[in-house]
């Protein structure tokens, strides 16, 4: 067992610097399975009336400006899609820009909940819960936009292959149909993933109910879970094959999403780069979103033992790769541009950093790839503040990428006639603010009443979690509750 | 007898234990005293514990694989009857099926299928949900999806005897507890069950209404779920409507609009006449009622024209298949259509002998006149501007002045070059003559030859 090393368990900052010695996953020399399960089962058993200011407020606040999304939603429906900007020649703006921009953000938590696990990335336990959540409500804030920009929203099921009256099909060679497939099914998956890590958690909070309604409530949706071994071990199977299912489907998902610009003629989105350079971006933005939201949950709500700084690094560091390769992205896109000798893909990309919009696409180059920068020094990887902007910069700069992508192809095509200017509406702007709105109702309302961490997942790496005899000797084998006995060895 | 009873009584035997360690030693020394039905329960997956249990490897993998293939096969199939088969897609040429544009939604497909046998056939190994669990009754166990491990040997199993079990589970804990048989079946109250049967039965209606529209015959159209489409709120072309003061639904082009294509600014060109002058307008040339006169006919061709071989290599052939047949290939008015009047005497019927163009009125006409005539027509013959467009009408007027200049002459020219094998054209009177079958009256009308 090389997950912790027990001379760093303490919690000192000791062997911090030294690369052969692991830091604790959890932070704190008496940390138990008791004040791990406490800690968590704590956050979402606050009674009611003594709930956290800071969180009233923040829910106020998302909850304000998820009505007036709900509102605006209603104006566009009875009025028409005329009340965004979209018009010739950018029929798509600002709604593809911002379901690219949440779906993007949707990648984080999958990837660390996926890839991670595969990888045996066990640093991943403290912050992946969160980040599946953070992916299934950005996910719902993504789907919400297509859903409306199809203009007749009440025949958006024509979007699937369902039998009608007309005897007609949708057609599967259109990308914007494997978009339907790829998102739908992401976020189904994404999902019955993150229910799925949550049943255990559940069950604890059944288990701790003090009242009916609670004990109801989680004990529904933790569906009888008892924690029996032979559950577990079907369980983690389970797990494991889903991680196994959610990891190419992740990536498919966002290089799907880059068909539908890829696939089409338009110079600046007909190049074969694309389904990687967005996964990057995608990776890119979660990991940002997952900081922006991880930075002042753990803050307020204690869990700075469980997402310790090390995970905020780690993501640093992440964010800081994801950033580079995002910024290889942009500058092969030039060399592509110029090696390939088609004059209108040339002049596309001049004019996306010279042209009409030059200031969207240089906010982009300096949130994405020369903000995040900073963070190859460790001094700034651990000022919290430093850490907080650099990750809402990079959101910035990310929705700005897509804003570039979509907006500057589709204003600049092939003849100057069918040249123009885009311009968001005042609908535009407050829509994508009250997307916000929604994201953080559901995510607040997440932070309250469910596990924000997986509580069982996190006591696996606790060193109690094993058993003795094995490679661990007696020194630290700290027991489990107060009134434990002696613990007993067979080996 | 009395032992199966106490078996009855009781659902198993809890032993807790506080630590990863004692409930291992504890699980081996149950699984060595060979019982089958038991379990350990832990807060979190303990690694090695299968092996403490002897817990065989779950199926899990194979039903997903399973079930993976079969999302494979769906996702082909119905991509394959969609687009290929019941409604044909055509686009480009592409063929009607072609694997690499379907692989996208079949990957999509087979994914979604697998994760949902994860997840669904995970519960239904474990059968869960199982929300009423007499386990859930022990306030003590409740910690162990916190902080406790325990190990329940069930009185289901065949071996089960509750003082050897306890006996074995006290050597590695103090604390047992026995499991009474949950005997508060939570029964749901009777109205429950009639509301649930209700609705499970409504549920079934919409289902089967569809059923019917697919497969009744009715003689009511179809009903529609969103009517906008094939019932539009507008009006079609070619209807009234009181809302607009003329009463019709159509509008019309505002004052001034040239439709596409026919814009005539080059006066020459399209009217034949000098630029800025008065426009003739679309009529039958009639000297005496248009006044011929009244206009600025162009004498020469418009400067949009190059008079040159080519221009009378179009003007030879349109002049064919438009002149032609009524004016004859050299302009002396022998066409087939003439000849055939002849022939028939038509002109007992009213009909016009087409003029020879040759004539010293034909050859009087200025060019404008005459691309006025091709396309509007004189006196009794029609216009034909509808067939021939201004550039080939021009084509024509130079093709007549070629043959007027060398076709058709009664007699040789003086400067006729010797060798050259001259033959007066008949006129239509030697026509007439030479058609011994037809018996020619002599007519009022003089036929075309006359004015030569
Ligand atoms: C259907 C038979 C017919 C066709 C085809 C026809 N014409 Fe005529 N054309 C006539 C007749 C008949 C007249 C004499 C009309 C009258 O005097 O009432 C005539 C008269 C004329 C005259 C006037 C001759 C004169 O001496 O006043 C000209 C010039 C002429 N046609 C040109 C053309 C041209 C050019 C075409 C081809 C675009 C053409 N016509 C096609 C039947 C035809």
């Amino acid at each position: 067992m090389t997950i912790t090393d027990p001379s760093a368990f303490g919690g000192q900052p000791s062997g911090e610097d030294d690369p052969s010695v692991r830091l604790p996953l959890v932070e704190g020399a008496s940390e138990n399975f008791t004040t791990v399960t406490d800690a968590v089962a704590g956050i979402a058993e606050i009674p009611v009336e003594r709930t956290n200011r800071a969180w009233i407020i923040c829910f106020a606040i998302s909850l304000s400006l998820l009505g007036m999304l709900g509102l605006l939603i209603l104006h566009l429906i009875t009025t028409g899609v005329g009340v965004w900007g979209n018009n010739n020649p950018a029929y798509w703006g600002w709604p593809i820009v911002n379901f690219v921009f949440w779906v993007g953000i949707g990648h984080a938590g999958t990837l660390i909940s996926a890839i991670l696990f595969l990888t045996r990335q066990n640093w991943r336990t403290g912050v992946n819960r969160a980040a599946e959540a953070m992916t299934i409500f950005a996910v719902v804030c993504a789907g919400m936009f297509p859903g409306i920009h199809i203009g007749r929203v009440w025949v958006a099921y024509w979007l699937f292959p369902l039998p009608n009256q007309m005897a007609m099909w949708p057609n599967f060679r259109s990308p914007l149909l494997w978009d339907v497939f790829a998102v739908s099914t992401y976020a189904t998956v994404s999902l019955l993933f993150w229910y799925m890590g949550m049943v255990p958690d559940l069950a604890t909070f059944r288990d701790r109910a003090v009242n009916n309604t609670r004990r109801i409530a989680y004990g529904i949706f933790s569906l009888g879970w008892t924690g029996s071994s032979r559950h577990w071990h079907v369980y983690e199977r389970a797990y494991l094959l889903l991680a196994a299912l959610a990891t190419p489907l992740v990536l498919s998902v966002h290089s799907v999403v880059s068909f539908d610009f890829a696939v089409s003629q338009l110079p600046g989105w007909h190049t074969t780069i694309f389904p990687p350079y967005f996964v990057a971006g995608a990776i890119f933005s979660g990991f940002a979103m997952v900081l922006t939201l991880m930075i002042p949950a753990r803050q307020f709500f204690g869990l700075k033992h469980i997402i310790t700084m090390r995970h905020i690094d780690v993501m640093c560091r992440i964010l800081m790769a994801t950033g580079l390769m995002v910024g290889y992205a942009y500058s092969i896109e030039f060399f592509i541009a110029w090696y390939g000798g088609v004059q209108y893909e040339s002049f596309a990309f001049v004019n996306r950093a010279f042209g009409n919009y030059w200031w969207a696409y240089w906010i982009m180059v300096s949130c994405n790839v020369l903000i995040p920068q900073l963070f190859w020094s460790q001094k700034l990887r651990r000022n919290l503040w430093v850490v907080m902007i650099v990750s809402i910069t990079t959101n910035i700069g990310m929705w700005f990428e897509r804003f570039v992508i979509a907006v500057t192809s589709l204003t600049r095509d092939f003849v100057p006639s069918s040249w123009g200017y885009f311009s968001p509406t005042w609908v535009d702007i407050t829509m994508f603010i009250g997307s916000f709105g929604l994201f953080f109702t559901l995510f607040l309302l997440f932070l309250r009443f469910l596990p924000v961490v997986a509580i069982a997942e996190v006591k696996t790496v606790l060193p109690q979690a094993h058993a003795h005899g094995e490679d661990h000797g007696e020194s630290h084998s700290a027991g489990g509750s107060a009134a434990a006995p002696a613990s007993r060895h067979d080996a | 007898m009395s032992d199966q009873k106490k078996h009855d009584e009781i659902h198993g035997v809890v032993a807790y234990f506080d630590d990863v360690d004692s409930v291992m030693s504890a699980a081996r020394k149950v699984r060595d005293a060979g019982y089958k039905k038991w379990d350990t329960y832990t807060p979190f997956p303990v690694h090695g514990i299968d092996e403490a249990m002897g817990t065989k490897p779950t199926i899990l993998p194979w039903i997903v694989l399973g079930m993976g293939l079969t999302g494979m096969a769906c996702g082909l199939l119905l991509q394959w009857y969609t687009n290929a088969y019941d409604y044909v897609f055509l686009i480009s040429g592409k063929p009607n099926w072609s694997l690499p544009a379907n692989i996208p939604v079949t990957f999509e497909v087979v994914i979604l299928f697998s994760a949902y046998t994860a997840f669904f056939a995970m519960l239904g190994l474990n059968k869960l949900p199982h929300l009423s669990n007499p386990l859930h009754k022990l306030p003590k166990f409740r910690r162990v999806t916190a902080d406790r491990f325990a190990i329940c040997v069930e009185a289901k199993d065949p071996n089960f005897d509750a003082d050897r079990v306890r006996a074995i589970l006290g050597a590695e804990t103090s604390e047992l507890e026995d499991c009474p048989v949950d005997t508060s079946r939570a029964a749901l109250p009777l109205w429950f069950h009639a509301v649930m049967a209700l609705v499970t039965c409504a549920t079934f209606i919409p289902l089967s209404l569809a059923v019917k529209g697919r497969f009744a015959t009715s003689d009511k159209p179809r009903y529609h779920v969103w009517p906008d489409m094939d019932f539009q709120r507008k009006r079609k072309t070619q209807t009234g409507w009181e809302g607009f003061e003329d009463g019709r639904s159509m509008r019309l082009p505002v004052e001034g609009t040239i439709p596409r294509g026919e814009l005539r600014d080059d006066f020459e060109l399209y009217f034949g006449v000098a630029q800025g002058a008065a426009v003739p307008p679309r009529a039958t040339y009639e000297a005496g009622v248009m006044g011929g006169d009244k206009f600025e006919w162009l004498s020469s061709f418009p400067t949009a024209v190059v008079v040159d071989d080519a221009l009378l290599e179009r003007g030879r052939e349109r002049y064919g298949i438009y002149c032609g047949v009524c004016h004859g290939a050299q302009g002396n008015g022998l066409g087939a259509v003439a000849l055939r009047a002849a022939a028939i005497d038509a002109e007992q019927w009213g009909w016009v002998s087409p003029k020879a163009l040759q004539s010293d009125s034909a050859k009087g006409y200025t060019n404008g006149e005459l691309f006025h005539i091709a396309g509007n027509g004189i006196s009794s013959m029609k216009g034909y501007g509808s067939q021939i467009t201004p550039k080939d009408r021009w084509a024509i007027v130079a093709f007549v002045r070629a043959i007027q200049a060398s076709q058709a002459l009664p007699k040789a020219p003086a400067d006729l070059p010797a060798g050259v094998d001259f033959e007066p054209v008949p006129t239509i009177k030697d026509v007439r003559l030479s058609e011994a079958s037809v018996d020619a009256p002599a007519s009022g009308t003089e036929p075309a030859g006359e004015a030569r």
